[in-house]
Order: C-alpha cells, then structure tokens, then sequence
C-alpha cells in the first residue's frame, strides 16, 4: 500500500491515477454530458483492455508473440452464446463454463504450439486461430457466417446486464481485477521464470526450471482471461459472430499491446485507449480534409505504429520515463 | 576406489557424417576436478552438451549420481545436482546480478507455480542469493544489472548461479574465456578453493589454469578420447605431444 501511494508521486503513477478515476466515473461524465455512444466506446476500450493485458502475460512478459489470440474472444463468446441459444440464461453456468473451455482449449493448443520458437510460434497460433474462425462460421445452428443475436446473461436479482451503466462498471471491475493479478503475476516466482525465460530460456533450463511447463500454464492463464474478454464481449453486442475472433483482431490486439508497452502493467490499457481513441477520431479529421478520405484512416494509423516502433520501443508507457523494475 | 559420480560409456553422437563424439568413456569422482582439453572442433562442447541433456547421444549411456540419466531431460538433470556454465556467457541480462542467483536459488526451493507473493521480497531466496554473490565477490554488484557487469564479473556471477543449487557436479565450459590474466587467476583461485568440496568438469583453453588445476585431464581430439591421465601422464604421452600439447610446452615445462 505505501508503495502504490509513493508511486502516485510519480508523473507515470498520477497519470495512471487520473486515467483510473476517469474510467471509473465513466457513466456518470457520459449521462452528464449526454453523450451515451462515448459509454460504449469506453465499454469496448475496457474488455479489449482486459484480452490485451491477458495477451501481455505471455506476449509481453514471455516472449511468445502469439498470433491467435482472439480466438479466445470466440471461445468465451461461443460459449456464452451457445448456452443462451439453448436457454441456459444463467451467467453463474454461461461465465465459468466459457472461462474453462478457454482454458481448456489454450492448454490443448499450448501444449502444441509451445513446442516451437519464433516465427513457427505466430504460425502455428494463427493456423489455430483460424482453424476456431472457420469452425464458428460452420456453425450453421448458430448463425454460421452471420453470427447470431443473443440474449445477455442473467445474475437474477444481482445485476442487469442491459443497463449500460451497470455493464460497464462489471467490466471496470473485471479490468480492476485483471490489473491487479497482473501486477502480482509479474513480479511473483512464476513471473520472474516466465520473464527468465522470455530472456534466455536455455539459461532457464540450465538453472533446473522446466521451462515448456511455466510457459504452457502461462499460455492458459492469458487464454482464460482472453476467453473472459470474450463473454463481455458477446455481452456487450449481445450478439456472437466468427469476426469476433478473425485474424485482423489478434493482429489489432498485438497492435494495442505494442503501442501501449509490452511487458508493462498499464501499457496494453494505454493502448486500448490510443487505438479505439485514434480509430474513432482519424476517419472525421481526415474528413476534415476531404469527405471520403476518413475511409482510408488507416493509411494514417500504420505510419504512427511505425513512428512508435522506431522511436518509442517501450510503447506509451516508456512516455513517461523510464520504469524501474 | 570411490564410484564415479559421473561416467559415461561409449557415447556416441553423430551430425551427418561427423563423428562428433567417438565411444567417449570418461568419468569424474567426487570432488575431483577433472579437465577436458583438446584443439578447437574436438568436440569437447558437444559433449558437455550430451552431459547436461541439451543434445541426446546416439548411443552409450551417461550415469549421474548413481543413476542412468542418458533419457533424462536437461532441467531434471539439474535437479540431481548437476550445474553447468555456459562458453558463451548466459546470464539474464535485464536482470539484476541479485535477481539472477535468487532465480538460481528458486529453481531449487520446490515449485514456482507461486502466482501473487513478491518473489523479489522473499527473504527465503534472498539470503542465499546475497551470499552465493559475495562469494564470488560480486556483493556490490547486487543491484547491478547483468548486463552492465564486466565481462569477468558475468563469468564469476555465472558461477554464482550454478553454485546456487548446491550442486555436486559442476560443467564448467572455459570459464576464464575472455578474462584478463588478473581475472583469470582469480577464478583459478576460487575454483581451487572448492576442490574436494564439488567434483568439476573443467573445459579450457587455458594449459596453465588446467595443469594448476586438475586431479587428471582427459585429451579430446577428433570426437575422441586419446588419453586420460594425472597432468604428469598427460605430459608424458606421446600421442598428446603429437597432437595437441606441442613439444614446446611439454619440455617447458618439465624443465
């Protein structure tokens, strides 16, 4: 406690103060300023915030570059909507049971995948990626490549998930949860191999760590927090489809942990904010200039990622000054 | 005689047609420090490999600590108490020097499926981090780190972390690679000073540190072993004269 205090003193540690109230008192500035769709853009930066976090765990802290992580959004979204379309409304059975089959399904691919190294890994991860995408858009019961309308869970009597509001202060919540495991994962024993390993994983092994071990259980913590992402996802939509899990969003996810720092405990929610922030507002500047341009915004974002790549490595986060840990 | 704690027989490693280890047969007793020395491409790394479990033989069988550990993976191997140094320095670099022998010291404190406690406040690896680094002489260099170490300071703070586990085997791959001559005389004082404590198998280039050092030295050359003996067999054989050692330095020195 005395150390989140003294770091509150830092520029890096105000900042990430004022940014965690702001999100907390979202609705509130929103229904003060009537500005309802700024509520579901912050809905949406704080679960894509969740599954980049959860992606950081073993992208940033490990060194596995995984190229399939949306496909634990599908997971938790299937599995959420897969049990509402046969009327099992209850999130008590919908959560958990899209949690484990993340889990379960992150712990069958690991096994897998983690036997590779480098350019094989983003391979073998996108292969599986997509294996899950063209499986969903099979799914012809559930609305196969069109996806299909759900109805949102239901915690009777706790919580209505239809209330804007309320949704989004569960999601807070879960981000504020996440956050914290993040920053205990880090620095714990398990943490410190995963990052060993992520340094020089033969020297790890040399050491006596079985290293295919932590990484594999690292593997499925970030998918069950993934697959979390997922069911607030399909939540918040209250709709399921394949897109939700299509390689362009594990790009757009590596994309948000990248530019808001890897490895870093606040960088991937930094980069939620950067990349929702610029996509919405780049296609009305460039409309600015020309009417039609803000189609094509994305011919202005890829030349700021390459700006951050050259010139700040660390991400946002290394904005503010270098962090010592 | 005491039992070996580390024999192999006839192991045999092959990369196409390379016959990189050739029928090696060669044993280490406790606490004994016994050198592996021949020329560049003898194949002295590739069988340290085979020792550790980064490589696995063709053929032949590998016994540690009374057990066969040929199938064994490299990570168990160290469980049993076998540590190694790399040729190539390998410390983790981001790392603090502290950090990286209380890693040392966690891979032997059980399990590291610890999710939430600080490790880096865990005085139970701590302490003996602290230690293993003023032995080696590295205390103020705790919060350094590792890669802001001089190149001798991460060769001693690599014997830091393999001492960490307490082993009773060390593999020392040319451990005073790249050291200056003061450097070099040190760590040749420190290794001393742990002969009859831990058995070593010692890699060098240096013939001063292994004739200063070694209870018997093995002679590697072209995937075999040609000799093993007392440094003053070694000296004397001919076929190691002939091959490796030089008649320079064998009469320099026996004169």
């Amino acid at each position: 406690m005395s150390s989140l205090l003294a770091s509150l003193r830092t520029p890096r540690g105000l900042l990430t103060a004022v940014l965690l109230l702001a999100l907390a008192i979202l609705p509130l500035l929103t229904q003060a300023f009537d500005q309802r769709y700024l509520l579901s853009i912050g809905t949406r930066i704080v679960i894509w915030a969740i599954a980049a976090i959860s992606l950081n765990m073993i992208l940033g802290y490990g060194g596995l570059v995984s190229f399939g992580h949306a496909m634990f959004f599908g997971i938790g979204g299937y599995a959420v909507g897969i049990l509402a379309h046969h009327g099992m409304a209850s999130g008590w059975i919908q959560w958990p049971a899209g949690i484990a089959a993340a889990a379960l399904w992150a712990a069958l691919i690991g096994a897998l995948s983690l036997r590779t190294r480098g350019l094989y890994f983003i391979m073998i991860t996108l292969a599986f990626a997509q294996l899950v995408y063209y499986l969903g858009a099979g799914l012809e019961a559930y609305g196969g490549d069109d996806g299909l309308n759900i109805s949102r869970s239901r915690f009777a009597g706790l919580l209505d998930l239809r209330d804007k509001a309320s949704f989004y202060w569960l999601c807070f919540a879960l981000l504020c949860g996440t956050l914290w495991f993040c920053s205990r994962f880090a620095h714990s024993r398990f943490g410190l191999v995963i990052r060993g390993a992520k340094s020089n994983d033969l020297r790890m092994t040399a050491l006596g760590f079985p290293v295919f071990r932590y990484r594999l259980a690292a593997f499925i913590l970030s998918g069950a927090f993934g697959g979390l992402a997922g069911i607030l996802l399909a939540n918040e939509g209250a709709y399921i489809s394949p897109a939700m899990m299509s390689w362009v969003k594990s790009g757009d996810l590596i994309v948000i942990v990248v530019l808001g720092g890897m490895g870093t405990l606040f960088g991937p929610l930094y980069g939620a904010i950067a990349f929702f922030a610029l996509e919405e507002s780049l296609p009305p500047l460039l409309d600015l200039g020309r009417r039609g341009w803000g189609e094509y915004w994305q011919i202005a974002f890829g030349p700021m990622l390459v700006l951050v790549a050259l010139y700040a490595r660390g991400g946002i986060d290394s904005l503010f000054g270098r962090r010592h840990d | 005689m005491t039992e070996p704690l580390l024999s192999t027989d006839r192991l045999i490693k092959r990369f196409g047609g390379l016959l990189a280890t050739d029928a090696v047969s060669i044993d280490v007793r406790p606490g004994e420090i016994h050198a592996l020395i021949g020329p560049n491409g003898a194949g002295k790394t590739t069988l340290v490999s085979q020792l550790t479990g980064n490589l696995r033989p063709d053929s032949g069988t590998i016994h540690f600590a009374g057990r066969d550990v040929t199938h064994l993976p490299a990570h168990a191997r160290v469980r049993l108490g076998l540590a190694r140094s790399f040729q190539i320095t390998a410390v983790l670099r981001e790392f603090t020097a502290l950090d990286n022998v209380a890693l040392a010291v966690q891979a032997h404190a059980g399990h590291s499926f610890r999710f939430l406690a600080d490790a880096r406040r865990d005085e139970s690896l701590r302490r003996p981090a602290r230690q293993g680094l003023a032995a080696v002489g590295l205390a103020a260099r705790a919060d350094m780190a590792a890669a802001a170490l001089s190149h001798g300071e991460q060769r001693q703070l690599e014997i830091a972390m393999a001492l960490a586990g307490d082993p009773c085997l060390l593999l020392l791959d040319e451990p005073m690679a790249g050291m200056g001559a003061e450097e070099s005389q040190r760590m040749i004082g420190f290794l001393r000073a742990l002969r009859g404590k831990r058995a070593m198998l010692l890699i060098e280039h240096d013939m001063d540190a292994v004739f200063q050092l070694a209870d018997r030295i093995t002679v590697l050359v072209y995937g075999r072993a040609i000799a093993s003996g007392t440094p003053e067999e070694i000296r004397a054989n001919p076929d190691v004269r002939q091959a490796y050692l030089g008649d320079d330095f064998t009469s320099a020195k026996n004169s």
